[in-house]
């Protein structure tokens, strides 16, 4: 039987406001433990939360961004339960008056787009941490992420594939970084995200029963997670079994999801407006402030990148997944103009050597001037291609010019003929076989005669002029 | 005269005129609690600190004595209610659960106390987180000055007994439902609960945030006007509090009340009012007629439903605020081996019955299921009653009311009915509900002696009117001179 899976996704982002959401304590991440903290945060008695301005304004933004209608009064409320992480024994969430709802997020699956609904984006606080220490009888508890401003983004149930909500994370984590609202790292928790999944056979219009899976901490196991859970619920459909309404973990470990004990997702938040704060009105004119200050989405980056710089379809989606990666494209492409060569060279070269050292675009020492000149380079005949890849691990090692590398190691190209020519022939002379083969018809061997040129140049022959004189010579005798 | 019979505008000028020191008040406070306090009860032991309260009274004379400006209250020694956070002094809300709590910060109020020169000298007896109207839900209760037997009212109980006992020059309380005012009519003392948002409430150990007020009790209506014109004013610290100019109330407070329109709501003098508190508020009202204001007689038609209507949204907003006393950060912990056992064990075990009660209320009219039939409902019919204060306002500039249907009641009588102790209240509560100005001044005394308080209330932010009545009123009679004698205690002593 055929079946079509349902996803809709939450995703937690913490806001970089420099401040917490309702008091004055930093928001840094990796500081020892409860050394962020005040009597706010930390839920004393007698004490009252303010209001963030900026987180706000990133809300609004991100908002603004997804398509939403911002709403011109939300309010917040207490979201109550127990738990040590918990100071106050409630979040201040906002729970049917949300500062921002009915957006939209086009995603690209298979070549085309596909819009995902938003249902809505909240603000709330976020919870300590608790410390388990091994072999202790007891746990701790750290405070400082307690009170760092969260948004929560909540989709509509758009998506029929791990695929899809593994596209829209990632268009929405692009979405975040554009707007430099969120540092959007998963594994520093600064990005979480819970789905809610079921199954339907293919042409139903009701939605089946479904589940919410957690504890995915990075897009992989959102992957993972979904396409297991998604499986699961088949196989217990197809065995004539029924899916049970629960909340499931996924252990990366058995690659599994794993049913919450139903104790602990047996909450009634009771929910109520917060009366500590006053409704959030907001200013049309602020709101349209920000509106008109918006950067270009990545969507419009993307079709942008294809028409100006005439780059295929795949080249300007990776290009623009990234806002740090797309702003380096572009300075290179500025210098450099041939913008297929910046982009295989950033797509392949930059990414890979990003990628080996774990690091992401902004902490990338290599500036994409820098590039560029090692791209005129190649075009100038100073090195070759082969020699540039080398060239270009050097700087991303040394930090140092291309040029500079280039003259300590003495890797300019040889170019000049009649010295190429000197080893044209002595390589003729040493491969008599080879040469034999390739008047015979083998064509293949011209390139065997080449490489041992550049084997006996250390790479630095030109390789143009190597395949003329190679081919001249060889048809002389 | 000893000096811990003045009021605070009397004490402050004397202190500013260098008349007497801030010393010699603070000493003969001291003296006074010393003598009076062991069979009141007004202060709990953990608000007992004499030596630093000296060097504070020290450091103002020694400002004086500088040509510094002291403040308006400059060596006044004023108490406060044991919800009020105090930077490293216990606050404990009445409460186990939270002992021994030191609040690492000043409230507001507090911190404007301070600066404005007052001595912050004792911490007055409550009930149990501001719940309860009679100061019996905590131990030691507080016995009310004027007879031993009775309770002084609450939850402000412990403050408005030891005003009326001269054990304190003024003292700060908090208000919810009446917890200053019912305490200030039980003790014969003026109890001010000013509009919802002109005090920030920073520091105060919140009981029902959309209700709670911090107010001054005080000897005479001058000394209201003073506190608040100190305490009172925006602060960024709280977001409710609100931005609006604070007057010196204290301008303009003898003004003539001629054509102050006051109205009278037939639904507050009904079944169940004690006919002497009646009586005498009746007479009030006479006073007032006499002293030029123009009775207007006005309908508040949903005050029937202000009790219920309060006893679902408080115990709402407490089941929330109360819910961070588990055990895991300060305060008392019971240490079950499990954390759902911790928590358990510690709330059960470290609150007391009416806590429990109205958590327990809060916790269900919140719960799904429950939370449109109760909470939605009640927030609708807490509309309904502001409205009907605004309807009321256009006819009159001030409303007037008794305090409390009965003068204060015996010690234990209302205990085992948490009904009728509720009650108790019927006259405040809306006060809270609609978030307008209120205050009750004495107006009298019952056979027994016991003292007769009668309410006034404003409309929003209009202290000043309100004030300026109850300064008018009281200046025309006698009734804030009489003390209690306290024979009671120099007789068993």
């Amino acid at each position: 039987m055929d079946y079509e899976v349902v996803i809709g996704l939450e995703v937690h982002v913490h806001l970089k406001t420099v401040s917490k959401i309702f008091c004055g304590c930093s928001t840094k991440f990796g500081a020892p433990p409860n050394t962020q903290v005040c009597p706010v945060c930390l839920g004393f008695p007698g004490v009252l939360p303010v209001p963030n301005r900026l987180a706000v304004e990133l809300a609004v933004k991100t908002g603004l961004m997804l398509g939403c209608e911002i709403a011109e009064k939300s309010k917040f409320d207490r979201k109550n339960y127990f738990y040590p992480d918990l100071p106050k024994a409630y979040q201040i969430s906002q729970y049917d008056m949300p500062i921002a709802k009915n957006g939209r997020v086009g995603i690209a699956v298979e070549g085309s787009t596909k819009v995902i609904g938003i249902t809505r984006a909240h603000l709330e606080e976020d919870a300590g941490k608790l410390v388990h220490y091994e072999g202790a009888n007891e746990s701790g508890v750290d405070y400082n992420r307690c009170g760092v401003p969260l948004l929560e983004i909540v989709s509509e149930p758009d998506m029929r594939s791990a695929e899809e909500a593994f596209a829209y994370l990632k268009t929405l984590k692009a979405i975040l970084e554009y707007l430099e609202v969120s540092d959007c790292n998963m594994e520093e928790g600064s990005l979480r995200c819970d789905a809610n999944i079921s199954i339907r056979r293919k042409g139903e219009t009701s939605f089946g029963v479904k589940t919410e899976v957690k504890n995915m901490n990075s897009f992989k196991a959102v992957r993972k997670a979904l396409t297991y859970e998604a499986g699961r619920q088949v196989k217990v459909l197809e065995g004539g079994g029924e899916i049970v309404q629960e909340t499931r973990l996924w252990n990366p470990d058995l690659e599994k999801t794993i049913p919450m004990r139903s104790k602990e997702e047996a909450h009634d938040y009771r929910y109520f407006p917060e009366p500590d704060l006053a409704p959030l009105v907001l200013d049309r004119e602020w709101v349209e402030e920000i509106r008109a200050s918006l950067p270009e989405s990545p969507r419009d980056r993307t079709e942008r990148f294809l028409a100006e710089y005439g780059l295929p379809e795949y080249d300007a989606s990776v290009l623009t997944a990234e806002r740090g990666l797309a702003d380096f494209f572009e300075e290179c492409a500025r210098i450099h103009t041939d913008a297929k060569a910046v982009s295989n060279w950033v797509m392949g070269d930059l990414l890979r050597e990003l990628n080996e050292r774990g690091l992401d675009i902004g902490a990338c020492s290599l500036k994409p001037g820098a590039l560029a000149e090692l791209l005129k380079l190649i075009d100038e005949g100073t090195i070759s291609t082969k020699i540039a890849k080398e060239v270009f691990v050097e700087m991303f090692e040394s930090w140092k010019a291309a040029p500079e590398i280039i003259r300590e190691k003495g890797l300019v190209q040889i170019s000049d003929e009649s010295e190429l020519e000197k080893i044209v022939d002595k390589v003729i002379s040493e491969n008599e076989k080879t040469v034999g083969d390739y008047r015979s018809g083998k064509g293949k061997a011209l390139s065997f005669l080449v490489g041992q040129v550049m084997r006996h140049t250390r790479g630095k022959a030109n390789p143009k002029i190597v395949n003329k004189l190679l081919s001249k010579k060889l048809k002389q005798e | 005269m000893e000096l811990y019979r003045l009021t605070a505008h009397e004490l402050a000028r004397m202190i500013r005129g260098k008349e007497v020191s801030a010393r010699d008040a603070i000493e003969s406070l001291l003296k006074r609690k010393e003598n009076v306090d062991s069979k009141i009860d007004a202060y709990r032991e953990e608000g007992v600190g004499s030596k630093s309260v000296l060097v504070d009274a020290d450091n103002v004379d020694a400002a004086i004595r500088r040509g510094e400006d002291p403040g308006p209250l400059a060596g006044v020694p004023i108490a406060r209610k044991a919800n009020l956070c105090v930077k490293g002094k216990l606050t404990t809300c009445g409460s186990t659960i939270l002992f021994p709590f030191r609040p690492p910060y000043d409230g507001t109020a507090i911190e404007r106390l301070k600066e404005a020169g007052a001595i912050l000298y004792g911490c007055t007896q409550m009930d149990e987180f501001a719940m309860g109207s009679s100061t019996e839900n905590c131990g030691p209760c507080t016995k009310n000055p004027w007879d031993q037997s009775r309770v002084p009212g609450g939850s402000s109980g412990g403050s408005a007994a030891a005003v009326a006992a001269d054990e304190a020059i003024a003292a700060l309380g908090t208000d919810t439902g009446g917890s200053v005012r019912q305490p200030a009519a039980f003790c014969g003392v003026v109890g001010l609960k000013p509009t919802y948002g002109r005090v920030s409430r920073y520091g105060l150990i919140a009981f029902a945030s959309s209700l709670d007020q911090i107010g001054p009790l005080t000897k005479d209506v001058e000394d209201a006007a003073l506190l608040l014109s100190v305490i009172g004013g925006h602060d960024p610290r709280d977001s409710t509090s609100l931005d609006i100019d604070l007057p010196d109330f204290r301008e303009g407070l003898d003004e003539p009340i001629t054509g102050l329109r006051i109205g009278v709501p037939k639904e507050y003098f009904v079944e169940g009012l004690d006919g002497e508190v009646k009586g005498a508020v009746r007479k009030a009202i006479d006073e007032l007629v006499a002293l030029g204001a123009e009775v207007v007689d006005i309908s508040l038609p949903h005050t029937e439903y202000a009790v219920a209507t309060y006893y679902i949204i408080a115990p709402a907003e407490a089941s929330s605020n109360l819910a961070r006393y588990d055990g895991v950060q300060y305060g008392q912990r019971r240490d079950s081996g499990a954390l759902l056992g911790m928590y358990e064990e510690t709330r059960q075990d470290y609150f007391g019955d009416e806590v429990k009660r109205r958590i327990i209320l809060g916790t269900y009219v919140l719960s799904s299921g429950y939370y449109d039939a109760y909470y939605l409902k009640a927030q609708k019919v807490r509309t309904l009653i502001k409205n009907d204060f605004d309807e009321a306002f256009k006819v009159c500039d001030v409303i007037v009311t008794p305090t409390s249907p009965t003068p204060a009641f015996k010690i234990g009588e209302k205990m085992e009915d948490p009904l009728q102790m509720y009650l108790s209240d019927i006259f405040t509560i809306s006060a809270n509900l609609a978030g307008i100005p209120a205050i009750s001044i004495p107006c009298g005394f019952s056979g027994a002696g016991l003292p007769i308080g009668f309410q006034i209330m404003g409309r929003p932010l209009d202290e000043r009117t309100v004030l300026q009545a109850a300064y008018a009123y009281e200046k025309s009679t006698t009734w804030n001179e009489r003390r209690p004698d306290l024979k009671w205690i120099t007789k068993s002593s």
